[in-house]
């Protein structure tokens, strides 16, 4: 190896040591629970003068009707869509002269909806929010709308690598009676079934003060916020159904690999993982702790093979997708169509190999420090902190899990993670999906042995 | 609300920006580099890119790779990017490692030849080559980014060329060239230091002085090649590109006045009237009333130097011809340049970017990176504390004004993605399918 030489280097200061770390708390934060069975958490942050509002909803993706795949994220997207007093455009014209904007979504667990206003303007844009959430209008032309934008948006996900192979992996993953085994927007035949009287039964049903907690986290003071939730919702009643827990059993029980053919893809883009354990999890902090060595960090085994020491790819990495119920456990990456199997060969060798011998301390103590140190960084914004408050709800972890956050991380040892690897990893029930030139990477991924080989069409959208 | 700022220059050249807020225990270091593709040689495509992946391979005391492993260590996020006409490096850390940061950024500013080996550049190349092949070309649309500066800006023009590069010139890149390089533009005098959050004044300027106050200025640094051009095109240029995409896709941009001047104020209040969020006129227009597209926005790239660029980008409805939606794109152009704006939509429009600014304004991150923005560009951090002003300042007539001179037919480029033929028949892949 050659080396360009340079001027001198012995006069560089000696590498510093850490000063001493100042205490930080996560933002305090209070729970008032109205009459109605609403909750309202409030968190007082008010160095700068904005208010985030986030109405966290039971009414997530798992409660679609089957056949009716995506309508709880159709119902939450139609939110915005006109109320009893405003159409679509007067409404967002309202919101906009207030300089926010209502950003709705559903994931599996629950719907979202959530604003940021400047602080001085919290009172005008809390009215609309509840408006939003209670007297929605769901007008027929609009929905119309937003069906055909569902079909677009099915369109160019299937043109798309990296949706395609989301798609197919959670398709592949899940037993196919499992909600999760379907797209959580629903595909082209379930949209169709997202008629107004099905949005409206929805939201009837599901968007109930009970159901519902309400995160205001920013410039502004416990005794305001309850007396602004109180105006707003004060009066809002009826009850939810309880949640059930979704079905997430596999789809196979032996490990297969799942090739979509993408003529002349000059990348393949990579899936390879298994049905995994939910939020909820007593293993849940030594399971991060393990991800995080095995792909969830830049300096992660799978990153620094994959990229740093083969070069194969721009990034790899590994993550729990979670859920309440069993989340799926995922490395992903993207491949020179060339090296696919090679890739495939190092992924299939570092989850092995973390099961086999315990990580080092060093690997440890970088991942531990790690989560430990970007804690306070992760909860900057009134957006984050509500954020974080939202899935103490939605995960219903208890009050008290940012205050032991770092303690639980900083108890997890060497031989948890040896031990979570071999509990929560299942070589023996990896499914392998590839986007890509299947003409190109077929025998090089048949020559590792990894389990039967299918090949689909991308527009196949029953995969067995 | 209001930033602190505190800017001073060390001998060397170097420009520091200080902005303290003790509200956590975060710090965040950003590092700004007055390079960018636009400095690249023509056969060198590709390479200040390139060169920001370098810079995480170690310098004279830190390994390869160790940057991200002693950060990550530490407790912090970081990374780097590359712009047309700059390059940041940044982190943000618990503030008790500040040092360590401070550190990290001294060591590759002021040390890194040593470490450059052909082994760690070859490794490299071929991660960026599988960034461009994950990014450009495996991605439905995806050269829009190297196509549309390409037909915005002429051949010789520093913007012309692609940020990513090309693969060939990628391959030729040596050694050589990343020691010449650096010499050339990783310099003290070429860049500019930013400490935002948790620190204690008087430390940190010792930090920065014993670190970074010995480094030389740099000398010989070429002067970029003429960036300027006339302010509007002249005409309507057109590029149709067949890709592997499902809906018919169209780019239109228009050259615009330069990020800072009075007139980009103008020009981002009329982007935002057009394309921002669901109260815009491309949303209301073109996706809710007409239905020709089934998602519209539109925005400003941003450029400080030679011209700006205004961009409207729609996708087509599943039932609608590409050229039904260049037609209703180009129709909206033409109703804004024509009939100019109300004062409701610039206050709207005005009231998003305000609220959208301070919210940003709460991530150390973003203030040390937006001071360091204003600091390379203009020599003046403080900058940062105007721009609500700024926007402030431009009324209803001022952005009508900019429409009718900038968003004619005599100052458009429009690039049109359009379904390829030849995907592949279900028979084709049918054929393949032999279970194992």
């Amino acid at each position: 190896m050659s080396t360009v030489t340079q001027g001198d280097t012995t006069s560089a200061p000696a590498r510093p040591g850490a000063g001493t770390p100042r205490p930080y708390r996560f933002p305090a934060f209070q729970t008032r629970i109205l009459a109605n069975g609403l909750r309202l958490i409030v968190a007082n942050v008010p160095a700068y003068p904005v208010v985030t509002m986030l109405a966290v909803v039971e009414a997530g993706a798992t409660r679609d009707p089957r056949d009716v795949e995506g309508l709880a994220q159709f119902t939450t997207r139609g939110l915005a869509e006109g109320t009893r007093d405003m159409d679509a455009l007067q409404l967002a014209t309202r919101l906009e002269m207030l300089g926010t904007t209502i950003d709705t979504g559903a994931d599996w667990d629950s719907a979202i909806v959530q604003l940021t206003a400047l602080a001085t303007r919290v009172d005008d844009a809390m009215a609309v929010l509840a408006e939003v959430l209670r007297y929605p209008a769901f007008p027929e032309r609009e929905l119309e709308r937003m069906r055909a934008e569902r079909r677009a948006d099915l369109a160019q996900l299937r043109a798309e690598p990296r949706g395609l192979s989301d798609v197919f992996f959670s398709r592949l993953l899940y037993d196919p009676a499992s909600r999760f085994a379907r797209l959580a927007g629903g595909d082209e035949r379930s949209v169709e079934r997202l008629t107004r009287e099905a949005v409206l039964a929805f939201h009837a049903e599901y968007y109930r003060p009970d159901a519902t907690a309400l995160m205001l986290v920013g410039d502004i003071d416990v005794e305001h916020a309850v007396r602004l939730v109180s105006q707003c919702f004060g009066d809002w009643s009826g009850s939810a159904p309880p949640v059930s827990e979704p079905l997430a059993a596999s789809r196979f029980t032996e490990p297969r690999v799942h090739l979509v053919h993408k003529a002349d893809a000059p990348q393949s883009e990579v899936r390879v993982g298994h049905v995994a354990i939910p939020r909820l999890h007593e293993d849940y902090f030594p399971v991060v702790v393990m991800n995080a060595i095995l792909g969830g960090l830049f300096s992660s085994r799978l990153n620094l093979n994959l990229r740093e020491a083969h070069a194969y790819t721009y990034g790899a990495h590994s993550a729990f997708d979670w859920r309440r119920a069993a989340s799926p456990f995922e490395v992903s990456t993207a491949v020179e169509t060339a090296v696919t199997a090679d890739a495939l060969r190092e992924i299939q060798h570092e989850i092995a190999r973390i099961r086999e011998a315990p990580v080092s301390e060093a690997e440890l103590s970088l991942a531990v420090s790690y989560l430990i140190g970007v804690f306070p960084i992760r909860f900057e914004t009134t957006a984050e902190v509500a954020g974080g408050l939202a899935n103490v709800e939605i995960f219903r972890l208890p009050s008290t899990y940012f205050d032991t956050y770092r303690e639980r991380v900083q108890a997890v040892t060497v031989d948890d993670v040896l031990r979570v690897a071999r509990t929560h990893l299942d070589p023996s029930r990896l499914q392998v999906v590839v986007v890509g030139d299947a003409h190109a990477i077929r025998e090089p991924i048949a020559a590792l042995g990894l389990g039967p080989i299918s090949v689909y069409d991308t527009t196949d959208d029953d995969p067995r | 609300m209001h930033i602190p700022v505190e800017s001073l220059r060390l001998p060397n050249g170097l420009q520091v920006v200080l902005s303290r807020d003790h509200t956590a225990p975060i710090v965040a270091v950003n590092l700004w580099y007055h390079v960018g593709s636009a400095n690249e040689r023509e056969d060198r495509t590709g390479f200040a890119h390139l060169f920001e992946h370098m810079l995480f391979q170690g310098s004279a005391n830190v390994e390869a790779n160790e940057h991200f492993e002693l950060v990550q260590r530490a407790g912090g996020t970081l990374n780097g990017s590359t712009w047309l006409d700059r390059t940041n490096y940044y982190e943000t850390l618990p503030s008790h490692q500040l040092a360590l940061a401070l550190w990290l950024e001294a060591d590759r500013m002021g040390r890194m030849l040593p470490a450059m080996t052909q082994a760690k550049l070859d490794t490299q190349r071929d991660v960026v080559k599988n960034e461009r092949r994950w990014s450009v070309d495996n991605q439905p649309y995806g050269t829009w980014w190297e196509r549309l500066p390409a037909l915005t800006f002429p051949p010789s023009h520093p913007f012309h060329h692609s940020l990513i590069g090309s693969m060939e010139h990628l391959s030729d890149a040596s050694l050589e060239d990343v020691a010449d390089f650096f010499r050339t533009y990783y310099t003290p005098d070429n860049a500019v230091l930013t400490i935002a959050g948790d620190f204690d004044r008087e430390d940190a300027l010792r930090l920065v002085h014993s670190y970074f106050g010995e480094f030389p200025a740099g000398s010989d640094r070429p002067p970029l090649r003429d960036m300027t051009v006339p302010p509007v095109f002249g005409d309507t240029r057109r590029e149709v590109v067949p890709d592997a995409v499902a809906l018919p896709r169209v780019f239109v941009a228009c050259r615009t006045p330069v990020f800072g001047s009075d007139g980009y104020y103008a020009a981002s209040l009329a982007a935002a009237v057009l394309g921002l969020r669901s109260g815009c006129r491309l949303e209301q227009s073109l996706v809710r009333r007409q239905r020709v597209a089934s998602q519209a926005s539109a925005f400003t790239y941003d450029l400080a130097k030679g011209s700006d660029l205004l961009v409207v980008d729609a996708t087509a409805h599943p039932d609608v011809t590409a050229e039904q939606l260049e037609a209703a794109v180009l129709a909206e152009l033409d109703l804004m340049h024509t009939q100019g704006v109300t004062e409701d939509e610039v206050q709207r429009a005005r009231a998003l970017i305000e609220t959208g600014f301070v919210t940003s304004m709460q991530s150390a991150a973003e203030r040390a990176d937006q001071l360091s923005r204003f600091a390379t560009y203009f020599g003046d951090a403080s900058l940062i504390n105007t721009q609500v002003a700024r926007y402030q300042a431009v009324s209803a007539a001022d952005v009508s004004r900019l429409a009718r001179e900038r968003l004619g037919p005599d100052n458009r480029v429009v690039l049109l993605y359009v379904p390829a033929d030849g995907a592949e028949t279900d028979a084709e892949a049918q054929a393949m399918e032999v279970g194992a």
